[in-house]
């Protein structure tokens, strides 16, 4: 037991624990039948998988790791105002808004399909959200969870130059999200991202953007938590003028809805637009407010409720 | 020679006999155990019925000494839809920190010859209920019945959230009852002595 005790010592301790032990279990097993019960129905330290690393599957203009439950559609309603520094003609920036329209579905408990409408450029999108790995704690312990996350983005903004096609208007983004919740309160998250642009200004600009992303959320209570996201673009791909995304939240979870409201940089929701396209700077005030409403709807009921 | 091993092997067979004989007798009044045991709950009120049950429930009856004791794993419990059972764990029952709930108690009035006689045999149970880490004492009425060398426990009783510590907010409140109904059904198995030690 103790490696420094002489031998005869250690010799000793196990024998007394041997003989303490095989006196104080059948006691110890009747007078204690929930003890008893503890160490036999025990199994020895199932997977557990580690639930609710974020509440919804936005952190705040980024994908999560999360997916919904199976057969689970979340309706997401997301709108930013104008910049606040848009001085008080313009309202603070409530006379401008941008919304996203988005529907979300899991097909199963690990992939998850959705479509969206941004109100910017008129842009449709689609995406698929598949979870690679999931931490757990237990026998096959797993640090981190791992989505693999790929969307299509297709400008429809009305266009009479002849040469330019639908092929023009795709935009397409890659993200691996790799996510670890430390304790009940503090979740972190990576990001690597590749966004691929069809269409380019000019021969300067890079036709694939790689960004790095990290965010994160600490509870402040059961039901809120402060939200950060932060994308880095890689110098040598990041387009000219284009800044990196910041962005601050706040969640309020209710029963079915959860309420995220923010401030960032980036005007647009999908990540063509704030991850390749944020043109304003945060600390100079070109800060858009919003919001976004998650609500999440049963279609199919879990195994053994359906009817 | 011959005789050393007649010698040798009669107080075997006498002791086997014995044993077997232990085991015997400690099927009729010995102890029960089953690792799936089914528990559910009910909350019903005007806006919304919630429902969750499990399979994973222990239990472990002595009737030698009448004690009985369950064990539940909170997360395994299931429920209709995965954010309800989400919320269930992260913001109602506080999983992680409490596990399990448990109950240990003493059947107060068991009668072995109407067990023995494959009755149902009603049977007060006073004991001690753990959940989210709160103990209270209560008492619970439920029946016992034996088939087929199992022990049927079954059991209907109900529970205040607010006397466990779970907090309900308040803009949920009209959608969780005062009042969860909890069922429990097991069909234990004898456990022999030699085992359950």
């Amino acid at each position: 037991m103790h490696p420094t005790f002489p031998l005869y010592r250690g010799r000793l301790a196990s024998l007394l624990v041997l003989l303490l032990t095989a006196w104080a279990g059948p006691a110890w097993a009747q007078d204690d039948l929930l003890g008893q019960l503890e160490t036999q129905a025990t199994p020895t330290a199932a997977t557990e998988v580690v639930a609710a690393t974020f509440k919804s599957t936005r952190l705040i203009n980024g994908h999560t790791v999360e997916t919904p439950g199976q057969g689970t559609m979340v309706f997401l309603i997301s709108h930013r105002f104008g910049t606040l520094n848009s001085g008080a003609y313009n309202f603070f920036g409530l006379d401008q808004a941008s919304i996203r329209l988005g529907l979300e579905y899991a097909l199963t408990d690990k992939l998850e399909i959705g479509i969206g409408r941004s109100s910017l450029e008129k842009t449709l999108d689609g995406f698929v959200k598949y979870r690679a790995l999931r931490q757990s704690t237990g026998r096959r312990a797993m640090p981190v969870s791992v989505t693999l996350f790929a969307s299509s983005a297709l400008n429809t903004l009305r266009d009479d130059r002849s040469w330019y096609t639908t092929s023009h208007r795709m935009n397409y983004s890659y993200q691996a999200l790799i996510a670890r919740k430390f304790n009940p309160s503090l979740s972190v998250q990576l990001m690597p991202t590749l966004i691929h642009r069809n269409l380019v200004e000019d021969r300067t600009q890079s036709n694939d953007v790689y960004a790095v992303g990290i965010g994160g959320r600490h509870k402040l209570t059961k039901r809120t938590s402060l939200n950060a996201e932060y994308y880095y673009l890689v110098p040598r791909t990041a387009p000219t003028g284009v800044r990196n995304a910041l962005a601050l939240g706040f969640d309020i979870e209710t029963g079915g809805h959860i309420f995220q409201l923010h401030v960032t940089n980036s005007q647009g929701m999908i990540e063509k637009f704030f991850v390749a396209n944020t043109r304003g700077n945060f600390f100079k005030g070109d800060l858009y407010f919003g919001f976004n409403v998650n609500r999440n709807f049963t279609i199919r009921p879990k195994e053994g409720f359906r009817k | 020679m011959r005789s050393l091993i007649r010698s040798v092997s009669l107080p075997i067979c006498g002791l086997l006999l014995s044993l077997a004989g232990g085991v015997t007798t400690g099927l009729a009044q010995g102890k029960y155990m089953t690792q799936k045991g089914v528990v559910s709950f009910f909350s019903s009120s005007i806006l919304e019925d919630i429902e969750a049950h499990t399979e994973q429930a222990a239990g472990l009856i002595d009737l030698q000494t009448q004690q009985l004791a369950f064990s539940i794993p909170i997360k395994s419990f299931q429920f209709k839809r995965t954010l309800m059972q989400e919320h269930f764990n992260e913001n109602y029952m506080d999983s992680d920190r409490f596990p399990k709930s448990s109950f240990r108690g003493k059947i107060l009035d068991f009668d072995p010859a109407t067990l023995a006689s494959g009755q149902s045999q009603r049977v007060t149970v006073e004991g001690d209920l753990t959940i989210h880490g709160v103990t209270k004492h209560l008492t619970v009425t439920g029946a016992l019945q034996q088939q087929s060398g199992q022990l049927m426990v079954n059991a209907y009783f109900s529970v205040a959230p607010a006397d466990y510590g779970i907090e309900i907010p308040l803009l949920v409140r009209e959608n969780i009852a005062k009042i969860v109904g909890i069922k429990v059904v097991m069909s234990c198995e004898a456990v022999s002595q030699l085992t359950a030690k």
